[in-house]
């Protein structure tokens, strides 16, 4: 007879949340008359998130000792409260910017049910405790995503995006998986804690499992060299996706690499953290030169998130407190930017129909102050200037690194953020120093769409990304809990 | 105090942001909030102990603990001058701007006076972090000044600007990385001293592209005749003290030992930008060029008397940095007015401006004069202490700088006379009017400062160290200070 767990409901609350509107944004598909489909859904998919963070929050507070529930398969600790924290802002946020988006109504039900059985995946991604939620929930999160990706059909592009990241996605899935299946072959665990007293540090099958389990979650989290398929996926989807993609699923990703790590290998952590180190060298070094060339402001975005993927590795290979810390601080300001930065570039869509690229941003920001200014903000926090929660980001990051003795890691980063300047500043001038009238637009006619729910969106973002740099020190003792629960 | 000098020009500017201002509203709350910003300093002036030296009007806050990084903020004697020069410079420049012109009124006088919290924070910033934060804080509207508001090649200008000055910011910030956490805490006013090379080449590679020393100044002419005049006056009058701020407060102050062993190079540099500065001047066909120039000889003078490292040199290095200040913002202005009347700079096209403009020639003559130091002038105090203090570290030095004052004097005669004298130029008519009160009004505070230093350069000179510096300074490897 198959014992059945203690199940600690409260744990699993923010997942529970946003599986059951993604079960009822389903309904609304056939029982709302179509006119009130797409607010009905899209109103359903925010109270789930906003009722998934409220959980999180509360879990947060009383989640003071981390432990494992249901048959510690899943962990309630406050590290995975805050990333939950973050997926849920990030998918109210994201719930925003897709109400206005320019799609067909007839499957705007799917959308929202998608977009909320994402966030429930990645929910239960960052507290997943053995190797098997932790490829479960990863392929829940990435079939909702796949989907998410090729909704639209009308959309140029978005099959194409759907199906490289099912390709791609799956090939990742795929390794990682392997590489689960070589670690619990060798350690005879499943469980994270289990594979680290297994205390068999120098087998060369459990080695190479790490290895694998390190490429998977780096396909995830669109970190270089396997970063191939995050342009054209980016770039094709709908941007309200790509955003929420670039916010959540990055952030789930490092959350979980760090504490996969750090739980289940501790052993192992003179190699792993060179490993993590080289992959962060490598996104920095791929995405900035390769953002250089962009003309397509999705795509620069893209390789923009691959650079930042290095930034936060230097955190995780950084393997201390401070490191952990340094993560959970700098995706806050980072999903902030992310999906502020998206849906800037979404406004613009709408506006014009096209694919945005710098040279019809010409004019942006004199012509939509609001979003102008943010998404000028928002570049200052990619690149790093002060008065952005950016700037504390990556000084908490290069201390970390630096405190590990990772002292060349410093330097990659600094000239990294040099090289980067160029083209985030480049969005600052395509939309300030450039006039409309230079410039052949093809705008498709009409004042710029109505948007109080994106622009709201946008405000929001800007503000966690200025608050971020004033209010450091709530932020830090919210991470520093977190990071302590990986005991470091 | 401190802090209520950073935040009146950044509150004044997320009001001109937030609010549908037209722009005579706009343009007048920029100016009063300038000028508020005057007042405040004087009040600060008014009240600061002098005799008492050390760290005054200090407000302390912690930011982030774990790292003992915190918000604090103070001046001492000689940042007190330089906090002057910049409100002083500032309002003068953003009254400037009112009265000029600019189209997209909000904007710019947010952004000028954002720029003018980010000097005074650099100014009175006590914290490593804060002070690389305010530092690069300045770059953010300076960017989009010059960007937007500038001439033809202003993106090629800004975009130059941009990334010299970042290259040399960042390398500043791994090395505040680097020293704050080796010495564990942030605090400019405790952090010990460090004897590595690596971290002084790294704060002395952002303050040298920032002043900037020669061979960093390819930025330099194109961003100072891109600007707008008003912007070109606060870049080359107050940002570019920054970096000798920097230079004085943390570089020589917080590195004794790497000071020592590299004061060659650095003042083979200064002395090299010195002459190589006044050459291009001198030869430089307009009239910004010749003032964006002699700023880069003005800049490798006070680098002079900075390293020199002793009394003498760095009483005259503030006195110079606000005499230059004065002057170069002054000349800038004044630039920008002429350019106004004849649309053009260039010196050939230029001429015979004095016939029937008193006042335009009036003002020109008496910054020009002041400028190349002729005795009983303020720069002339100034530059006379500078090589006082650097003849102390060999005669070498100070006769390199006493033939850098006689370029200067010949650049500046040359200036003088192309616009002033000669006959018309081309593009001067007669509807080329004299100044009008309003660009009186902007000048003539200016011209008087520099006029009142004139008379007593002591008030700064004799006004800047009473005391160390800091308590835990370096000083006692050059010798004490001495108290006036």
């Amino acid at each position: 007879m198959i014992h059945r767990p203690h199940v600690d409901w409260f744990a699993l609350a923010p997942v529970n949340a946003l599986l059951a509107v993604a079960g009822l944004a389903l309904l609304t598909a056939v029982l709302v008359p179509r006119p009130a489909r797409r607010t009905t859904a899209a109103a359903l998919c925010a109270l789930g998130y906003a009722v998934a963070f409220g959980f999180a929050v509360a879990l947060y507070a009383r989640s003071a000792h981390g432990h494992g529930v249901v048959a510690n398969a899943f962990r309630r600790d406050r590290f995975a409260e805050l990333a939950q924290m973050i997926v849920a802002g990030a998918g109210l946020l994201a719930t925003g910017i897709s109400l206005r988006e320019r799609m067909r109504d007839d499957h705007v039900g799917e959308y929202y049910a998608l977009l909320a059985a994402a966030g429930a995946g990645m929910a239960f991604f960052v507290g997943a405790n053995n190797l098997m939620t932790l490829f479960l929930s990863l392929e829940w999160l990435s079939l909702s995503l796949y989907i998410l990706c090729a909704i639209d059909r009308d959309l140029l592009g978005g099959l194409e995006a759907g199906l490289k990241y099912l390709i791609v996605g799956g090939f990742g899935s795929a390794v990682l998986l392997f590489g689960s299946a070589l670690v619990y072959g060798e350690s005879g665990h499943l469980d994270l804690a289990g594979i680290a007293s297994a205390n068999r540090p120098h087998d060369a099958l459990l080695l190479f499992g790490l290895a694998m389990i390190i490429s998977g979650l780096g396909f995830k989290s669109s970190s270089a060299p396997f970063h191939m398929w995050t342009p054209d996926v980016y770039e094709g989807a709908p941007t309200p996706v790509t955003a929420f993609m670039a916010a959540a699923t990055k952030t789930v990703a490092l959350v979980v690499m760090l504490r996969v790590l750090r739980t289940a290998f501790p052993q192992e952590a003179h190699l792993w953290t060179v490993a993590v180190a080289v992959i962060a060298v490598a996104s920095l070094t791929i995405g900035n030169l390769a953002a250089l060339v962009q003309q397509n402001v999705k795509r620069m975005l893209a390789y923009s998130s691959i650079s930042h993927a290095g930034f936060m590795l230097i955190a995780i290979a950084a393997n201390s407190a401070l490191g952990g810390r340094a993560l959970l601080y700098y995706l806050v300001p980072y999903a902030a930017m992310s999906l502020g930065s998206f849906a800037v570039v979404a406004a613009r869509e709408r506006e014009l129909g096209v694919p945005v690229t710098f040279d019809n941003l010409a004019g942006f920001g004199w012509e939509r102050p609001v979003l102008g200014v943010a998404m000028w903000t928002f570049m200052l926090g990619f690149a790093g200037f002060p008065l952005t929660g950016g700037f504390i980001g990556k000084f908490y990051v290069f201390s970390a690194a630096y405190k590990h003795g990772y002292t060349w890691l410093v330097i990659v980063g600094v000239v990294a953020t040099l090289v980067s300047l160029y083209y985030y500043l480049g969005v600052v001038r395509a939309m300030f120093m450039r006039r409309t009238e230079d410039l052949q637009l093809a705008p498709i006619g009409g004042s710029p769409p109505r948007d109080s729910l994106l622009q709201s969106a946008v405000v929001v973002c800007l503000a966690v990304t200025v608050g971020s740099f004033f209010v450091v020190q709530p932020m830090i003792d919210l991470a520093r809990h977190a990071a302590n629960a990986l005991a470091f | 105090m401190t802090t209520l000098l950073i935040c009146l020009p950044l509150g004044a500017a997320l009001v001109i942001w937030a609010l549908p201002l037209n722009r005579v509203s706009a343009g007048s709350l920029a100016v009063l909030a300038a000028l508020a910003e005057v007042g405040v300093w004087i009040q600060m002036l008014a009240r600061f102990h002098f005799s008492r030296g050390g760290l005054q009007f200090a407000g302390h806050r912690n930011w982030f603990r774990d790292l003992h990084v915190s918000y604090h903020v103070g001046v001492y004697a000689f940042s007190v001058w330089l906090v002057g020069l910049t409100v002083v410079v500032m309002a003068a420049c953003i009254a400037y701007a009112f009265w000029a012109g600019r189209d997209r009124t909000r904007a710019y006088f947010g952004l000028m006076l954002f720029l003018d919290a980010a000097i005074v924070g650099v100014f009175v910033a006590q914290d490593l972090l804060l002070f690389y934060a305010f530092f690069e804080a300045m770059l953010i509207p300076l960017y989009v000044l010059v960007g937007v508001w500038g001439g033809p090649g202003r993106i090629a200008a800004t975009l130059k600007f941009v990334i010299y000055t970042m290259a040399g910011s960042l390398l500043m910030l791994a090395a505040v990385i680097v020293y704050g956490l080796q010495k564990g805490t942030f605090d400019l006013t405790t952090i010990g001293t460090s004897g590595s090379n690596w971290l002084f080449l790294g704060f002395a590679a952002a303050f040298a592209i920032k002043a900037p020393l020669f061979p960093l100044h390819g930025w330099l002419p194109d961003a100072y005749r891109e600007s707008p005049p008003e912007v070109a006056a606060v870049l080359s009058g107050i940002v570019s003290k920054a970096a000798t701020y920097g230079f004085l407060r943390i570089a020589i102050v917080k590195f004794p030992g790497p000071t020592h062993d590299l004061r060659t190079p650095i003042l083979v540099l200064a002395a090299i930008g010195l002459v190589y500065g006044s050459l291009l001047a001198f030869r430089a066909p307009d009239l910004r060029g010749v003032v964006a120039y002699s700023s880069l000889a003005q800049m490798g003078l006070i680098t002079f008397g900075v390293f020199a490292v002793n009394d003498l040199g760095l009483n005259g290095a503030v006195l110079q940095m606000v005499n230059h200040g004065l002057i170069s913002a002054t000349l800038f202005l004044l630039a920008g007015m002429v350019e106004r009347r004849t649309t053009t700079g260039e010196l050939t096209r230029i001429g015979g401006l004095a016939r029937g403009r008193p006042a335009l020639a009036t003002m020109l003559m008496t910054t020009g004069i002041i400028a190349l130091a002729v005795p009983l002038s303020s720069a002339f105090a100034g530059e006379f202490l500078i090589l006082a203090g650097v003849f102390r570290r060999g005669w070498g030095w100070a006769a390199v700088g006493a033939v850098a004052i006689v370029l200067a004097a010949m650049y500046m005669l040359r200036l003088i006379s192309a616009v002033l004298h000669r006959e018309t130029g081309p593009s001067v008519t007669d509807a080329a009017l004299d100044l009008r009160p309003a660009e009186l009004g902007v000048t003539v505070p200016l011209v008087a400062c520099l006029l009142a230093l004139s008379a007593w350069p002591a008030a700064i000179s004799g006004h800047s160290f009473a005391h160390h510096i800091s308590t835990r300074s370096g000083w006692t490897s050059y010798g004490p200070m001495k108290s006036p």
